[in-house]
């Protein structure tokens, strides 16, 4: 008796510590989000002095209104809209049918495609004989170079793969087939609808990939008028940072000047970066469901 | 007599006739399943075989003018001028010191958040901890480049006035290479730990509720229950992810490296990738970082093979 409720107070111990644990995690990714929030609306003095610390002190829409002005960040953000539509269309077409055509085991060599596939998770050409083959094929400086050349990813077709193996009864494939249905009728008019939480998922998994990357149009896009988003992120956030710290012999006005110049730029920084995130952020956490899915999905065949 | 001979020859035709005919009548009922994995198959064949085929130029002088089968070879030149320069071993050092790291703190994390957030019961908190924890994964890595620029800027970002808050004296993050790999690595642990907790929460939502019954009414504490009951049901999810992880020790995550390197840092934040990338596309030395490229591919493969083969050794949870 008495050890039993030694027992119960020592889990209660851990129950708070656990507590403790998950609210200071929870805390430590939390804050920094909520302080770029506060930034980006605040005067930029007290943010570098430290003294804007959570909530936002000196209201200033300033940075956003320098965001709205900036042509580069419209062109990008358009730019980003259609590669991001475009490449999640063609995504969709490649991965879906290939997935399903993988699911049927009465597919006469759905194991040396899977194989052919599955290699290329473990070994690829690398960085310059990928890039030798896009500018071959014509594709350098073209929406193409960033749309085709990621496609499909392996990962994701076995994923939706499990999905059609799994959740599809195969009964209806078979009443289907005996009715005479086609299994291109069978594949558009009966097991895509029954598909939507993985059409959702891939939707929303290649959506938020195409978005955020930056790397392929970084090496395949040259006019600046192509540029996605995060490329013209990345001259801002990244590229400006560097050059503001590389500063030589300055006399007082001038570093008057470039304090306020860099009060500025670290005030247009945040509100960039929210506006930038701000689709993703956004839509999350009422998609969040699916893409927890998409990853549980993945792990069942683990 | 006729009857049984053109039985025997039937019989004879039969048997590999029928298999045929089965396999042949199998392929040509789903013909439209070749069309719907086609474009799957040439997308493969071309952007990631077509690549394999042009990794030759890592033994060739690729002359661009005469295009990858036209070029010299030149055998294993570029493997032994790459082996034998000065920055070889820091490459090296760099690329496994950073993965190795990486695996050390990103790995338990993730594993020691699931456990924790298995064990809250306030549904609301949990949920809330849940959605704040997963939404940094979907901050692009130009962002999170962007954040780690502004947070850890001299004088002015947040983490600095912190740390001069507790009275220490704050190092340049940015600059100073000591620093580098520890920015990196806890970055990216702040991004991906909490997403990283989804497959182990997968995992232990399976566990058999009869089983903490029993070791309830046995007298085990929450703690013993983790340890002798949650634990083990995460082993195999952690197996195979630490195959994977092992595989891509010398793939470090490139495109955040890329971002955060400075020519202060270069000495502990060049990693084979990044200079892949520079010796390759930006200086265009074709043939020589392609071979780089091949090494790092290589020793990619011969990890997994061979950490997958210790695995299956010694327990039953391997990849293949």
């Amino acid at each position: 008796m008495l050890s039993g409720v030694k027992e119960t107070k020592r889990d209660k111990v851990f129950l708070i510590c656990n507590y403790i644990y998950v609210f200071i995690a929870f805390l430590i990714v939390f804050y920094p989000l909520v302080y770029m929030i506060s930034a980006s609306i605040s005067n930029p003095k007290f943010v570098a002095s430290g003294e804007m610390w959570l909530l936002p002190k000196g209201i200033t829409f300033d940075g956003y209104k320098r965001v709205f002005e900036n042509s580069s960040i419209w062109i990008g953000y358009g730019n980003t809209i259609l590669y991001t539509v475009v490449g999640t269309t063609i995504n969709l077409l490649v991965t879906l049918p290939a997935a399903y055509a993988l699911s049927r085991k009465d597919f006469v060599g759905r194991n040396f495609f899977m194989g052919m596939f599955m290699v290329t998770m473990f070994f690829s050409g690398g960085l310059v004989p990928s890039y030798l083959l896009v500018k071959q094929l014509g594709m350098i400086n073209t929406m193409w170079a960033i749309v085709i050349p990621s496609a499909a990813s392996i990962w994701n077709i076995i994923v939706s793969h499990t999905f059609f193996q799994s959740s599809i009864p195969k009964e209806l494939q078979e009443a289907a087939q005996i009715d005479g249905c086609t299994n291109m009728r069978l594949f558009i008019k009966i097991i895509l609808p029954l598909s939507m939480p993985i059409i959702a998922v891939m939707a929303l998994f290649y959506g938020v990939g195409n978005w955020n990357s930056y790397f392929s149009a970084l090496i395949y896009l040259n006019d600046s008028f192509k540029y996605p988003l995060q490329l013209v992120l990345r001259q801002i956030l990244v590229l400006q940072e560097m050059s503001a710290q590389g500063g030589g012999v300055i006399d007082a006005s001038t570093a008057a000047a470039m304090n306020s110049k860099a009060e500025i730029a670290a005030l247009v920084k945040y509100a960039v970066i929210i506006v930038a995130t701000l689709p993703v952020i956004v839509i999350y956490p009422f998609l969040q469901r699916y893409f927890v899915q998409g990853v549980m999905i993945g792990s069942v065949k683990g | 007599m006729q009857e049984s001979k053109t039985a025997v020859t039937g019989r004879a035709m039969l048997k590999p006739g029928r298999a045929d005919k089965g396999l042949w009548k199998r392929i040509a009922q789903n013909w439209e399943l070749y069309i719907f994995i086609a474009p799957a198959f040439f997308y493969f064949l071309i952007f990631s075989y077509g690549p394999m085929y042009g990794i030759q130029i890592a033994f060739k002088n690729f002359i661009p003018t005469k295009g990858i089968t036209g070029s010299p070879w030149v055998g294993f030149d570029h493997f032994e001028r790459f082996f034998h320069s000065y920055y070889f071993w820091d490459l090296l050092w760099n690329t496994l010191s950073i993965s190795l790291y990486e695996l050390a703190i990103g790995f338990p994390i993730p594993i020691i958040l699931a456990l924790a957030f298995n064990e809250v019961r306030n549904g609301f908190f949990k949920k809330l901890a849940q959605t704040v924890t997963y939404a940094p994964h979907f901050i692009s890595v130009v962002v999170m480049a962007g954040m780690i620029i502004s947070f850890l800027s001299p004088s002015t970002g947040f983490v600095i006035h912190i740390i001069e808050a507790l009275g220490f004296q704050a190092p340049e993050f940015l600059t100073d290479p000591r620093w580098f790999k520890t920015m990196y690595v806890l970055s990216g642990v702040w991004q991906s730990a909490g997403w990283g907790t989804i497959i182990y929460l997968a995992a232990l939502s399976g566990v058999d509720p009869g089983l903490h019954e029993a070791a309830i009414i046995d007298g085990a504490s929450r703690f013993q229950r983790i340890r002798h009951i949650n634990i083990p049901t995460l082993i195999p999810t952690m197996t195979i992810l630490l195959i994977l992880n092992m595989g891509s020790l010398l793939g470090v995550g490139f495109e955040k490296i890329l971002l955060l390197q400075n020519p202060l840092n270069m000495s502990s934040s060049d990693v084979i990738s990044t200079f892949v990338y520079r010796s390759g596309l930006v200086d265009a030395q074709y043939s020589f970082s392609t071979a780089i490229g091949l090494f790092n591919s290589v020793i990619n493969a011969v990890l997994l093979v061979v950490v997958n083969q210790v695995v299956r050794r010694t327990s039953e949870n391997s990849l293949w």
